[in-house]
């Protein structure tokens, strides 16, 4: 077992550093003269920019800048993003606990939705709960997110005022910066409580709630299919008609043995739900302007801030492979004959 | 015919794959009847440029002029949205065949070549997979510049890799059956082998992939429209429509929703399109899975 979580851990870099030169390939479809003018504040530097082209060496071949951006990145220097206006590896400290705090916030009810409504409606197959059930879970699947944040956003903003979007109002804008609020975890509603700030931790939970139902709806139909049916597949097997013989009440067969066995699959899935919810994100992020990585990446993409492109999509990369890493390792885990094969 | 009798026999058991025949066909109508429903003004030089009447900045109701409404910069968003239905059928079925036809040859050469060929094609499949799709794509289409070519081409490019991996699985197999040692035996080339034996056998897990993954790819596209990195503004894409709303979800003081149908109906048309993609796919799975038989 251990060797084979080495393996893929010894892995992980080669798949990072593929990952950055394909990033680097893509950035040669820009000029030179494109890519130095983002190093241009002022029109009237504009005479300069051959000397920037020389200074950042943007026109020697890719193989070469990808050694001086390696070398760069070695000494701890992403760059500075244009577009988060600090440099990027601040950007990434200040954006990724909140993309995480709503990935979070999402993930569990998500979790919750799903097992319960698949297993609810494998035990009630073909009954009205799980046809309503399917149909929300297709429905769900079909609605591009933005559109759902769009008229989220109409209805409980808009007409009701209930949930705005962002990632706090003014007021605890400035409580959060002030000196004496201690940043302990960087998840804004933990923090506030640890502050014991209550109303700005309401007014964090009212800014998550959109966006969260927002990646819960489109997110939950893989989890509702595959829980529904894992589980169908664990009622039709010979151990549940053994305990349905002996007399057993329907309730402890579904509970303490179907769900049990039916759980493994959706065990190994749910890194891979955690995956598709960093690919939500980037769009609900943008819609409900939630300051995270994916609002970030799509802005720096939009404005073609390079070390703002760069610095987002490696951390979603990395985040991804990691996730990806950890699916596999749980099924190894789960299931004995992958580990014979690795 | 006795095909064709199954295939009705599984659609008969499955009213929701029929909706989504019913779907797919009513947006195929209006496509082919774009010029009937919504006629160009004359002289036009591009029919998919939405035709606009006056330069107002608030979107305007729906009235008897204008059906639907109007977007802002008063484009009449029952033009764009018939004609945005041919935009919708050519970027899906674009993307969708492009990156199947990539998929099933590099992934074919991958499984039935193995070695180093096969090493190289995995490991850079492997990178692209390694990005959350929307963001790779995002990438791609800013620095080739915004333009409905290249939102096709980087949702292509995010695509063919999980179509290719499949394929070559299925290679893998395939080419260790009895048929294909025959068909060696009797001295057919690599090339003849690949494309008549194997190919024909290992390509419908593909085929049911990527009918599956239609709607993904249309809500991918349509995405990219959203954030203004495809067709410019004014054109016939129910994306780009739905950009043009991100401004007016709020309405006016009296009357908060004053806008609604800047949102709602490119929004519902996408979300059908996507439902009818969606419901087909799991009837192309019934119906080409051998194992639900």
């Amino acid at each position: 077992m251990l060797k084979y979580i080495l393996k893929r851990l010894a892995f992980m870099p080669l798949v990072m550093f593929g990952v950055t030169a394909l990033l680097f390939a893509c950035l040669q479809f820009l000029s030179p003269e494109m890519r130095a003018s983002l190093y241009i504040k002022d029109p009237r530097q504009l005479s300069q920019l051959e000397s920037v082209i020389e200074k950042y060496g943007l026109r020697k071949p890719m193989p070469v800048q990808y050694g001086i951006w390696l070398k760069q990145v070695a000494r701890g220097d992403l760059g500075y993003s244009e577009t988060a206006k600090m440099p990027v590896s601040e950007a990434v400290t200040s954006f990724f606990p909140a993309t995480f705090e709503l990935t979070l916030v999402a993930f569990f009810p998500i979790l919750i939705v799903g097992v319960y409504f698949g297993v609810l409606s494998a035990v009630y197959k073909d009954k009205f709960v799980d046809h309503a059930t399917r149909f929300v879970a297709i429905t769900g699947y079909s609605l591009p997110s933005f559109v759902l944040g769009l008229l989220l956003l109409m209805v409980f903003y808009g007409r009701l005022h209930w949930f705005p979007p962002g990632r706090y109002t003014l007021e605890t804008d400035m409580l959060v910066h002030a000196a004496e609020f201690r940043h302990y975890t960087g998840l804004m509603t933990l923090d506030c409580l640890l502050n014991g700030q209550w109303a700005a931790f309401v007014d964090v939970l009212k800014h998550l709630v959109l966006p969260a139902t927002t990646l819960l709806y489109i997110s939950v139909a893989l989890l509702l299919r595959i829980t529904r049916s894992s589980m169908l597949e664990e009622l039709s097997k010979d151990y549940v008609r053994t305990a349905r013989a002996k007399g057993l009440p329907e309730k402890v067969i579904i509970r303490k043995h179907a769900l049990a066995n039916a759980l493994i699959p959706v065990v190994t899935l749910s890194s891979l739900l955690f995956i598709g919810l960093l690919g939500g994100v980037v769009i609900t992020e943008t819609v409900f302007d939630f300051p995270g990585i994916g609002r970030w990446g799509v802005q720096a993409a939009q404005q073609l801030d390079v070390p703002g492109v760069l610095g987002s999509t490696l951390l979603a990369a990395g985040l991804f492979v990691v996730a990806n890493m950890v699916s596999d390792i749980l099924y190894a885990v789960v299931d004995p004959r992958i580990r014979i094969g690795g | 015919m006795n095909r064709l009798k199954g295939i009705w026999k599984v659609l008969r058991r499955k009213p929701m794959s029929l909706l989504g025949f019913a779907l797919i066909g009513f947006f195929l109508a209006v496509a082919a009847l774009a010029p009937v429903l919504a006629p160009p003004e004359a002289g036009s030089r591009d029919n998919y440029i939405i035709p606009q009447t006056g330069y107002s900045p608030d979107p305007v109701r729906p009235s008897k002029d204008h059906i639907f409404g109007t977007t802002e910069q008063q484009y009449d968003l029952y033009y764009g949205m018939v004609w945005g239905t041919r935009t919708a059928f050519k970027v899906a079925l674009q993307v969708v065949l492009v990156s199947v036809v990539i998929g099933i040859v590099l992934g074919g050469i991958a499984g039935f070549y193995g070695g180093w060929v096969d090493e190289v094609l995995m490991r850079f499949t492997d990178i692209i997979l390694a990005f959350p799709d929307i963001v790779l794509a995002v990438v791609i289409v800013a620095v080739r510049g915004p333009s409905l070519t290249n939102v096709m081409i980087a949702v292509t490019v995010v695509s063919w890799p999980s179509y290719a991996r499949l394929m070559r699985g299925d290679v893998l197999s395939v080419k260790e059956r009895d048929f294909v040692a025959a068909a060696r035996a009797l001295g057919a080339s690599d090339a003849r082998i690949l494309i008549r034996h194997i190919i024909p056998n290992s390509i419908y897990p593909v085929l049911v992939v990527a009918s599956l993954s239609m709607g993904r790819i249309v809500i991918t596209a349509a995405a990219l429209s959203f954030l203004g990195l495809g067709a410019p503004v004014g054109y016939a894409d129910w994306g780009q429509l739905i950009s043009l709303s991100r401004n007016w979800i709020l309405g006016s003081s009296g009357n908060p929703f004053e806008y609604w149908h800047t949102v709602f109906i490119p929004g519902i048309a996408i979300f059908l399109f996507v439902l009818g993609w969606n419901l087909l796919g799991d009837a192309a799975r019934d119906i080409l899975d051998p194992r639900q038989k």
